[in-house]
Parts: C-alpha cells; structure tokens; sequence
C-alpha cells in the first residue's frame, strides 16, 4: 500500500516537475513510509510513496517502468489475485523481473490495454502512462477502497491519492465546497465525483480515466446491480447458498493474507470481524494477531465478546482503550486526514487503533467491513421493514414498539408511546415507491443540524436538495428490484465508499502506514451476495441469516447468535474535558461570524448546552461535532484566510 | 388558550430546539416532528420543561403527537392539564 501523485500536460515545466512531485510525495510520507520514487517526462510526472508489503526488495520499487521503457506505473494498492494472474501471462510467453504484484499490473496492461482493470481483483488506486501513445490511465478499484483524486488547472491534470498532496500545485487555492457540506450535512457524504473542496473531483470506485491530446473520458469498468423481476434464476436451496458462500469467504480472506509481511485482524466482537479473524487463524495457525477497541464508557464497550473471541481462537490479543478525552486530543489530526467534515466522532478510535497496530510492527491488518453492506447487517434495513409493516397499518399500537427492539442502545427512543415511535419513523412511509424510502428518516434527521447553516450559506443553498441529487443519479433499473436490494444499493453505493471506506477506513489506517483488506468486499462476494433471496439475508428481523448459517460451525454460539450492535463512539461528550479546551477558539462566535457558514448565535447556544452537558439528542450532537469539523478543516486546509477573505481575493 | 402560554411553549422551544434562530418561521400549528425540530431526546426534553414550568404531571400515555406535536396543541394540553388539576384540588 503507498500513494501517488501525478501531473499530465504541460503546466509544469521539465525542470521543476521532480521538485513538484518531491512535494507532493511528502505529503502522502505517511501512506508509504518505506521509500519514494518518481518519474519526469515531456508532459508528465509520476510520483510514488511507497508501503512494502509484498516483494520488499527494491526491484520493485515505483515508477515501475517495462521492458521496453515506454510504458511506467505507479501504483497503490495490493492485486490479491496476482499469482494466479502471474501464471496466465507465463502461461503467454511473459517473462518477470519481479516478484511484485505491480509487475503483473504493468504487463496486464501491455498485454490487454486499459480493460485489464476489469482483471483484478484488489483494492487499487493506479496511473499508467504509456508513452507510445502519450496516454495516461487512471483506474480505481471496484469498492472504492483505495482513494484517487484530481484536479485540472489550465489545461493540466494533477493527481493524488490524497488531497494534501493537490494543494502543492502552485495556485491550487482550498476553498470549501458549500454543495459538498450540504450533502455531509444530509447524506453523510458528498457524492462522487464531489469532494469537500471546490475544484478537486475524486475518481468514482469502478471508473477509469483516459487522459489524452489534453483530454479525459471518464467511464465505469463495472457496475454493482441486484437481479430484476425478470432474471429468472432457479431458486437454490439454503444449505447450498450457505456452502457456496462460505468457501468465497475463506477463499477471498486466503488472498488477502498474501502478503511477505504479517497480517492481523481488527476484532471487534461481532459477527463479521470474528468471522474473518476465525478463517485467518485457520489460515495462520497460532500466528495470527487480533486488535480490537475498547471504552471506558461501557455503553459502547464490546470487550466481554472480543475476549471471548480471542480465547476461542487463541489468538495473540491486544486491546486499546479509549477515553473520551483520546477522541477529542485525536479529532485535530482525524481530520486532516479525513480532509473532510464529518457528523461522527468514530473514525477517531480507529486512528488511535491504527496508531498502536503500527506501533506493534504491523502494516497490513484484515477487516470485517462490508458483510453488513452486501448481506443487510445494518438497522436500517430492518428499520425500512418496520415502517413498511406500520404503513400497512397506520393506526396500529402494537407495530410500532418493534422499533424499539431494533434500537436498543438508544435510551431515549425506549421511553417513547408507539405513537411517537411512529411519528418519529413516519418519514415518506407513505411513499412506498420512494427511490429513498428506506433512507429517508435517516437523511431528514442529519439534514436537521443544517439549522446552523448561517443565513449567507442558506441562501446559497436555496433550492438545492442533496437527497433528490442522489435520487436522481440511481441507475434506471433501481426502481425494478426489490426494496431491501433498494437500500442495500444506497448503502453499498454511496455510504460505503463515501464514509465507511474513507473517513472510517483508509484514511485512518494509512495515517500510520498501515493497510487495511476487506475479504467481504472481494467482487466475487459481493456480486454472490446480490444475487442471495433478500429473505435468506433479512429472516424476518434476523440480520444477515445466510452469513451466520454459513460461518455459524467457526464461532462461539455467544457470538454467532449476537444480534447487530453498530460500532460507535461517544459524540459531543468526547470534547467536554481538558483534552477538548481548543473546541472554544475554534467556535467562538467571531471565529464562526468570520468564516460565514455557520450561524453564529445558534453555535452559541449550542456550545453553551454542550458546557452544561445537555446535548444529548442525535441531531444536535449530529450539528455539534459538524461545525466543529468544519472549522477544523477550515483551519486546516483554508490557512489562516477564512471563507470570507477568499471569496473576496477571487 | 391564553397567550402567555402560548409564548412561555414558544420560547422554550425557539431557545432548545431552533437555538435562538429568529429567521425560522414557526408557526403555532406546524408540526414539531415533520419540521425535524424534534427528535426522541426532544420529546423527553419538552415534557420535562412542561412539567416544571406548567406545574403538571405528564402520564407516559400522554406523550403522543396529538398532545404535543405543535404548539397548538401542547398550549391546549397544558391547559386541559391545569384544568385537571384544578377540578381535583377543588
């Protein structure tokens, strides 16, 4: 794992083009700690930073160039399925230098052209330059796990596989993007190709980029779908789907531990985590190391089940704490390498979990993310069941108390009548046909911290609806398959990429140089599991039935059993002692006043509830730690010029 | 209704649940839940304020939106609660 940057046209005269990447390269230090390279041409510039994980000797060490010179790769990313890759070019008279899977990309390349990426299976971010026909390619991996950003400037197109690297493009100007903060502020994210900065797009998982003659198309190499009424496959019995399954989940989690370094595994006290860790000690017997996250506040603790795990495994354990205090000290350094606001405290932990798997001498860690994506682990798909059950019956007291059921960990809506239990899910359950409906309270209840929004960026909004841009974007046959396959896409789609995968993922482990692999994300899983009966994947209210039938004989029942408790971390509360004092300057009112996007009365009031310790309810603390984000970023990235000052200087 | 009351339920709500913000138009039918001015934690939140401010005792059956979705209807609940108190005082 490592990162890259890079230049295409002829913005950047020859001579300073190693210093620019030299630049840029140090920016991204952290992704890959192990070395650096790069490559100037007539028009082009290839940096690389990179992680050795696998090949570790310098051979195969980036750019990579080919046999014949004209044809260079820099690469961030680990092709699980390279060997066998490897065999079918052998197989076609190729010959290797390397023992690198970027060797196997680069002749990939030379032998089938840009369509080759659809060959892969891996978590990539990559550029090629083929100097034949002065042609860059820039490809993205299928789930999004890999980052790739870009940015033109008369006529030039830089590239990074992070933002900070961009903003060494002499007369790259951040500037907060306020239609970006509108789509945090509702949907969690903003929708690719959109960053939080004006002017930078990112490369949409599964897409590619051909740069040529000074200009780019931009097109998909593969799309996630679900089957539609009239793909008539022949219904499977659940043993065999069970079966099936499990063996592309102990293969896809055998790949990813090929690697010439050690691989542990995050272990969070779940389904899917334990599930992973369960196939990779068999895989590694004895050997494998298991990390996982504890809090002192025990209402997000899941330590009793993760020691379960470990012991039933016998794996080497190790545990990280976090105070609240740990969050607020960390939540500076989260976001710039988030380069992004967010409404969540929880990728913080995962910075810190991160900072000690390095600290430990690890740089490639397995994670259980996604199972709750491609086989509807999260709430919200039993959620939009729920309200769709209620709407049958609108008058119903006894429908709505299943809502508590599925939200035990929130006090508040555990003391409420159905009657309001209903009121507060009612959102566009009248509305079955909804592209959205399973989102919909979900996008509401963000979209009300945007009563901050200061009256200036309310304007500039007018007329702008985050959640119908989104509506629109979906692919024609969306309204044709079933409505849990409906959600199942937007969370798969957008979420996954945007926030989990990013903010949550591998920005937090690359901080440290560390690289994380996701076995339920393999594309052959995930194309498997699309195509599973939703019933075999929502059972009634029972999340992700086939996968507990299908790995039930590697678990403990405790854990196997243990209905979904989502991962997360203490909110606003994070921020109330000494370790979060800088929360004050940052939100002062003629701070917020000055950069313009928050109303600076309301983020009074709000700071204020905060210091008597009574915000409490999701969207204020929601509201609470976004502007603060925000105004980290600003800092951050927008220097010492607010909003306002820029907006003048343009 | 009388409008003290009115008032009183106003600015408890402008003041927790829209901050002080002036601009917002809320009008005393518009429905608290539909708006997103409340959340499960607001609920709780407003029925504590009516119970110390108004003097009243909020029964668990009480809280639901016909009772409390709109100032409207949190003034006439109020009222219809002060009325109840008074006949049992008396």
């Amino acid at each position: 794992m490592c990162g890259i940057a890079g230049y295409c046209g002829d913005g950047v005269a020859p001579q300073d083009g190693a210093a620019l990447l030299w630049r840029m390269g140090r920016e991204l230090a952290h992704r890959g700690p192990d070395g650096q390279g790069s490559h100037v041409g007539r028009g082009i510039g290839l940096g690389h930073r990179r992680l050795a994980v696998i090949d570790l000797s310098d051979d195969a060490a980036q750019p990579m160039a080919s046999a014949c010179g004209a044809i260079r790769i820099a690469y961030n990313g680990e092709v699980f399925n390279y060997l066998e890759l490897r065999d079918e070019l052998v197989a076609r008279g190729r010959r290797f230098r390397t023992e690198s899977d970027t060797e196997v990309v680069l002749q990939l390349y030379e032998e089938f052209g840009p369509d080759f990426v659809a060959r892969l299976n891996g978590d990539f971010a990559l550029a090629i330059w083929d100097g034949r026909n002065r042609r860059l390619l820039l490809a993205r991996d299928r789930m999004g796990v890999r980052p790739l950003f870009y940015h033109w400037l008369r006529g030039t197109l830089y590239f990074a596989s992070e933002i900070k690297a961009l903003m060494q493009v002499p007369g790259f100007s951040a500037e907060i993007d306020p239609l970006a903060l509108d789509q945090i502020f509702t949907l969690w994210t903003p929708l690719a190709p959109r960053t939080a900065f004006k002017n930078v797009n990112e490369l949409p998982p599964a897409h590619m980029m051909i740069v040529e003659g000074g200009r780019a198309v931009t097109r998909p190499y593969w799309a996630f779908d679900f089957p539609t009424p009239g793909d008539r496959a022949s219904p499977r019995a659940e043993d065999d789907v069970a079966e099936e399954l499990r063996a592309l989940l102990e293969d896809a989690t055998r790949i990813r531990m090929r690697a010439d370094v050690e691989v542990g595994s995050f272990l969070s006290g779940g389904l899917d985590s334990s599930l992973i860790s369960a196939i990779a000690a068999r895989q590694a017997p004895g050997r494998l190391r298991t990390f996982s996250l504890a809090f002192d506040d025990p209402a997000f603790d899941e330590s009793r089940h993760q020691e379960t795990m470990a012991a039933a495994l016998g794996t080497r354990h190790d545990v990280l704490t976090c105070r609240a205090g740990d969050i607020a000290a960390a939540f500076p350094a989260v976001v710039r390498q988030m380069e992004r606001p967010v409404l969540r405290t929880a990728p913080a932990p995962l910075y810190l979990l991160s900072q000690r798997l390095r600290g430990e001498g690890l740089k490639v860690v397995l994670s259980g993310e996604g199972a709750d994506e491609i086989f509807a682990g999260y709430d919200v798909f039993r959620e939009a069941r729920i309200r769709r059950f209620c709407a049958r019956q609108p008058g119903s007291k006894l429908r709505p108390h299943l809502f508590r059921r599925i939200y035990p960990y929130i006090a508040s809506l555990q003391q409420q009548t159905p009657e309001y239990l209903a009121a507060f899910f009612g959102a566009g359950a009248d509305l079955p046909d909804d592209p959205l409906f399973s989102h919909r309270p979900r996008f509401r209840a963000t979209a009300g911290a945007k009563l901050f929004f200061s009256r200036e960026l309310k304007a500039e909004l007018a007329g702008y609806d985050a959640a119908e841009e989104l509506a629109a974007s979906l692919p024609a046959e969306f309204s044709r398959w079933h409505p849990l396959h409906q959600a199942q896409y937007l969370e798969t789609r957008f979420l996954l990429p945007g926030y989990i995968l990013s903010a949550q993922g591998d920005r937090m482990v690359m901080a440290h140089g560390v690289e994380s692999r996701f076995p339920f994300l393999d594309h052959r899983l995930v194309e498997f599991a699309a195509r599973i009966p939703p019933d075999m994947k929502l059972r009634g209210l029972r999340e992700k039935h086939i996968l507990r039938r299908a790995g039930a004989d590697l678990l403990p029942a405790e854990i196997s059993d243990r209905p979904k408790q989502p991962y997360r971390a203490p909110e606003s509360v994070s921020f109330a002692g000494r370790d979060g004092a800088y929360v004050e300057a940052l939100m002062a009112t003629p701070r917020i006043a000055e950069d313009g996007l928050f109303n600076p009365q309301a983020t009074r009031k709000l700071l204020d509830k905060h210091g008597r310790g009574a915000v409490a309810g999701f969207r204020d603390s929601a509201a609470f730690v976004g502007i603060l984000s925000t105004q980290l970023w600003l800092r951050e990235f927008a220097g010492t010029a607010t909003r306002k000052q820029s907006a003048q200087a343009v | 209704m009388s409008e003290p009351v009115h008032q009183h339920i106003r600015e408890f709500i402008v003041e927790n649940f829209l901050f002080g913000d002036d601009d917002y138009e809320l009008d005393n039918g518009v429905s608290l839940i539909e708006t997103d001015l409340v959340d499960s934690t607001g609920i709780l939140e407003l029925v504590s304020f009516l119970e110390e401010r108004f003097e009243i005792a909020v029964a668990d059956a009480d809280i639901v939106p016909a009772n409390l979705d709109s100032i409207d209807r949190i003034a006439a609940f109020v009222a219809r609660k002060r009325g109840e108190g008074q006949r049992l005082a008396g």
